[in-house]
């Protein structure tokens, strides 16, 4: 654990007050679905930004949008902050707690509660994992496109909240272009449906702004997503190239000559290392950088399209071409990729980092990430979405060298500037959550942030909701109560 | 400023300067990007008009990276200029209302994306909004203030694009747009299936659409129209229309599944790039109710399958003329007389709710019924809390979305 990210001080009144919530608490939901055992909490104290820890006041799990709806009324009325949970896989921080805080977390909300194929949506509860939608449709040949690589375990309503991408949404976009609709309860317990199986909804676009807003705007109990045809088939191709250099040119020259793969993952020399000593994909081990490029269709289309890939690769004078014969040999190809965090994970503690940049900076921005991590003498490896500029460095590092803990942080700091820098912004997919909160200021000017926080203030008058995230801790607007900003202190 | 001055601000400086200023003053001020859709919506009642037809230019625009910025004034054309010559497209298709709208002058990129305008393609591709990568804008206060940026994704913050996206000038003059483009495809045909009744076409429509062929337009036109587009050589009865783009083997590959599928439903053509080209340019542009008349025409946005269900209540009950896009999602209603707002209204509730948004009509009938789809209340109250939070003392486009904001 290092202290380089403050959260807002925990209102000691709230606190004091835990038993007489807890009783409250336990009268507005079964008594199943409200947790407060200390041992039993430890699960809620984190997400998947594991430096950061904090015991929430309890935990509710509700099984219903009217549950929902009490315990959020409950807790405005009380000013008692809310941290919205799906799965708890952000790897931002966004549902790490607060000691003054209930979580209310989605999990229980489980079920998939209709299937339109001929309006192509499928309405879901927001604690449904990703892959199950894809799972439920999968027979009627149908699926649901965005597919973060934690798509086991995250929920829909974690993918709402981050506007979640992965591998396959160069092609299909991420959550907010596959959304139709929510269902989602505001901070005084009203229930709003917004959107629907129409392709748009009316007034302002409400839905594109809850979506990656990070817990911040509402509880979304239920939502209405987009189903599309699943290909024919997919087949990816893997390539091999002397230099990152090279790999990012040919990266270019495939999405501006009219070819949209549905995917273009990257990885660079240790990114490979790692992942073939754990997935043994046999990813070829005497080049600096890997492409993995897959196109979709019938064969006699993705034979079309490989063609034309690979001529373009050739050009780049590609070392190792390796064309998937089978389902299995496709498989293993995608296994290295999407075993990329747990195979990091055996060697060493990473933080991941989620920078964009415009294509045209992608070599420039790696190789300036290595001088950065050089210069805190820690190892970096990049694995990540090079067809829409979306960088994952992973900063290795020894989360028991508190030292190194520190550097890793400061290092990722330091990339992230460099991302928005170089025309990009600091996240892509992940959120701001903790982690790129007090970076804010680099990417957006005052002006910019305070527009966003009244925004913000409209959905959520007394800042209950996810209050220490997303937003620098000082200068917060006048729209909160004033002590907001007082209450700041250090870990 | 004097009643109904006409400023025009080459900067986002001066938009500022402006707005602030009548901030200040107590005015309110009509944002206009190229006026081609000042008839839509209801009539603005302000104090002066605030032109962005000479804050232009394409600002950023490198076609291997795929995204182009420009200032907001920048005529679409000259932007759909440059991306031809590389070979480039938006993707989402916007319409152009000026046939509809019976307008003149030139659309501004400000006023398609204020507009969130998206055509055919959006089934495929996504609307506007899901081109639009970052904004400069100036809000109510006269506050400069951008959001996203130039990459293709990013989840940094609150997605104002989106809220700008739509918002049809009531929350800030868009100053700068930044979006996405695409190649153009190589090749495009369209298969169009005759004879299909409303009901039956919608089926085919969704089983075209539940096929892994990526069709990137479905609509159906029912005989009363086919006359109005392709110049008139559609003939003899309803026509669905299925359009499929891309590289020519997969076209070729998709063209040869497609129309196997479609064979048996009805009897099949198909039509060349070029055809195709024509008739979905009229498709989107609502060719059909084009023309002198000011008949009432609707923008109705429900689930794909409950298009056909909305105009056959609609036709027991009054004269409406009608087409389909988007999978039969996507209805233009033109009524023959009375706008029949509430019937509209009603029915599409009934049918698992969507909204429906007054086009054209006469100013005095567009003062008077609700041309966006009235909000349940605690929309409303959201709504205008956000309105609030950009433009506090209702400086932008008073009336324009609803009476009160
Ligand atoms: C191994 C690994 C791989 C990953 N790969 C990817 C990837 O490829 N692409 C990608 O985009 N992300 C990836 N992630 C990050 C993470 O999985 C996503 O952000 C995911 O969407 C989080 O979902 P969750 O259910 O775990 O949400 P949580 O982590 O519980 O919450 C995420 C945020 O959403 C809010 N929230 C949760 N539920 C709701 C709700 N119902 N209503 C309102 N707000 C809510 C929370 O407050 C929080 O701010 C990865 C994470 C891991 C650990």
């Amino acid at each position: 654990m290092t202290d380089l990210i403050a959260f807002l001080e925990p209102d000691k009144a709230v606190m004091a007050r835990r038993p007489a919530i807890i009783a409250d608490l336990a009268g507005l939901l079964p008594e199943s679905c409200l947790i407060t055992d200390e041992r039993e909490l430890v699960p809620f104290d984190t997400d998947a930004f594991v430096s950061y820890r904090r015991m929430p006041l309890a935990v509710v799990l509700p099984e219903t949008t009217a549950q929902v709806s009490a315990v959020l009324k409950y807790c405005n009325d009380n000013a008692i902050p809310v941290i919205p949970r799906g799965a708890g896989t952000s790897l931002s921080g966004g549902a790490i707690p607060q000691e003054d805080a209930i979580v209310i977390g989605v999990s229980k909300m489980n079920r998939i509660l209709e299937m339109d194929f001929p309006n192509r949506a499928a309405v879901v509860q927001a604690g449904v994992t990703n892959i199950s939608i894809s799972q439920a449709v999968d027979a009627d040949g149908f699926f649901y496109a965005p597919d973060p690589s934690s798509q086991l375990a995250c929920t829909i309503g974690g993918n709402i909240g981050m506007n979640s991408g992965g591998a396959h949404c160069l092609k299909y976009g991420v959550t907010t272009n596959n959304l139709l609709g929510v269902r989602m309860v505001m901070f005084d317990g009203s229930i709003v449906d917004i959107g629907g199986k129409a392709l748009d909804s009316a007034g302002y676009d409400l839905l594109g702004l809850i979506c990656g807003s990070e817990g911040q705007l509402g509880i979304v109990t239920e939502a209405t997503v987009r189903l599309i045809a699943k290909p024919e088939g997919a087949r990816p191709v893997l390539f091999g190239f002397d230099s990152s250099e090279t790999a990012g040119a040919c990266v270019t020259d495939i999405i501006g000559s009219g070819i949209i793969p549905v995917a273009i993952e990257f990885m660079d020399k240790p990114a490979i290392e790692i992942c073939e000593a754990f997935a043994h994909a046999g990813y070829p081990m005497d080049v600096e950088a890997l492409l993995i490029v897959e196109v979709e269709g019938s064969d006699a289309e993705m034979d079309a399209m490989l063609e034309r890939i690979i001529a373009i690769a050739r050009k780049h004078g590609v070392k190792t071409i390796r064309e998937s014969q089978s389902a299995l040999e496709a498989a293993l190809i995608w296994k290295g990729r999407k075993s990329a965090f747990g195979a990091t994970g055996r060697i060493a503690d990473y933080i991941c980092m989620d920078g964009t940049v415009p294509l045209g900076q992608l070599s420039y921005v790696l190789a300036k990430t290595s001088e950065i991590t050089d210069r805190y003498g820690l190892r970096v490896a990049n694995v990540f979405h090079a067809g829409d500029g979306n960088m994952h460095p992973l900063i290795l590092f020894d989360a028991n060298d508190p030292e190194e803990s520190r550097k890793a942080e400061m290092a990722g700091n330091d990339i992230l500037k460099l991302c928005v820098d170089a025309g990009g912004c600091l996240t892509g997919e992940h959120g701001v959550g903790i982690e790129k909160r007090d970076l804010m200021r680099h990417q957006y000017s005052d002006a910019d942030l305070g527009q966003q926080m009244r925004v913000r203030a409209a959905f959520d008058p007394k800042w209950i909701l996810n209050p220490s995230k997303v937003f620098p801790l000082d200068g917060r607007n006048g729209s909160q109560p004033g002590n907001q900003s007082a209450r700041k202190t250090a870990a | 400023m004097n009643v109904m001055d006409i400023e025009y601000p080459e900067t986002e400086e001066e938009v500022a300067r402006i707005v602030a200023g009548a901030n200040a003053a107590g005015l309110t001020i009509e944002v206009r990007g190229g006026g081609t859709k000042l008839t839509f919506g209801r009539p603005v009642q302000s104090a002066s008009t605030l032109s962005l037809a000479r804050l232009t230019g394409i600002t950023n625009y490198d076609p291997s990276e795929l995204v182009m910025a420009a200032r907001a004034g920048t005529p679409l054309a000259e932007i759909e200029a440059a991306l031809a010559a590389n070979n480039q497209m938006l993707t989402f298709e916007p319409i152009d209302y000026r046939p509809l709208l019976g307008a003149t002058g030139e659309p501004s990129i400000g006023g398609v994306f204020a507009a969130n305008n998206s055509g055919p393609r959006r089934i495929l591709a996504g609307a506007a909004r899901d081109s639009l990568l970052g904004v400069r804008f100036v809000n109510g206060t006269g506050e400069i203030v951008k959001s996203g940026g130039r990459v293709m994704k990013n989840v940094t913050g609150l997605d104002l694009v989106k809220l700008l996206a739509g918002s049809w000038g009531t929350l800030g003059v868009l100053s700068e747009v930044i979006f996405k483009v695409l190649p153009k495809p190589e090749t495009a045909v369209s298969i169009v299936v005759s004879g299909l009744n409303d009901a039956q076409a919608a089926e085919a429509m969704a089983a075209a659409m539940a096929m892994s062929v990526e069709v990137s337009g479905a609509a159906h036109l029912p005989e009363s129209v086919i006359h109005k587009v392709a110049g008139g050589r559609l003939t003899g009865g309803p026509v669905t229309i299925l359009r499929l783009e891309g590289l020519t083997p997969s076209v070729e590959v998709r063209t040869t599944r497609l129309v196997a599928e479609m064979s048996r439903r009805g009897n099949v053509t198909v039509l060349d790039q070029a055809a195709s080209h024509d008739l979905w340019r009229d498709i989107r542009d609502v060719k059909p109710f084009a023309g002198a008349s000011m008949k009432p025409v609707w923008r109705v946005s429900v689930a794909p399958s409950a298009g056909h269900q909305l105009v056959a209540a609609l036709r027991l009950k009054t004269g409406v003329d009608a087409f389909y896009d988007w999978q039969g999602g996507l209805v233009w209603l033109c009524m023959e007389a009375d706008p029949e707002a509430g019937l509209i209204r009603q029915y599409i509730k009934a049918l698992g709710g969507g909204h429906a948004t007054l086009v054209r009509a006469s100013a005095a009938i567009r003062a008077s019924v609700p041309v966006f789809e009235p909000q349940p209340r605690a929309l409303e109250a959201l709504t205008r809390r956000i309105k609030d939070q950009f433009d506090p003392s209702g400086v932008l486009n008073p009336g324009r979305m609803t009476e009160t904001m």
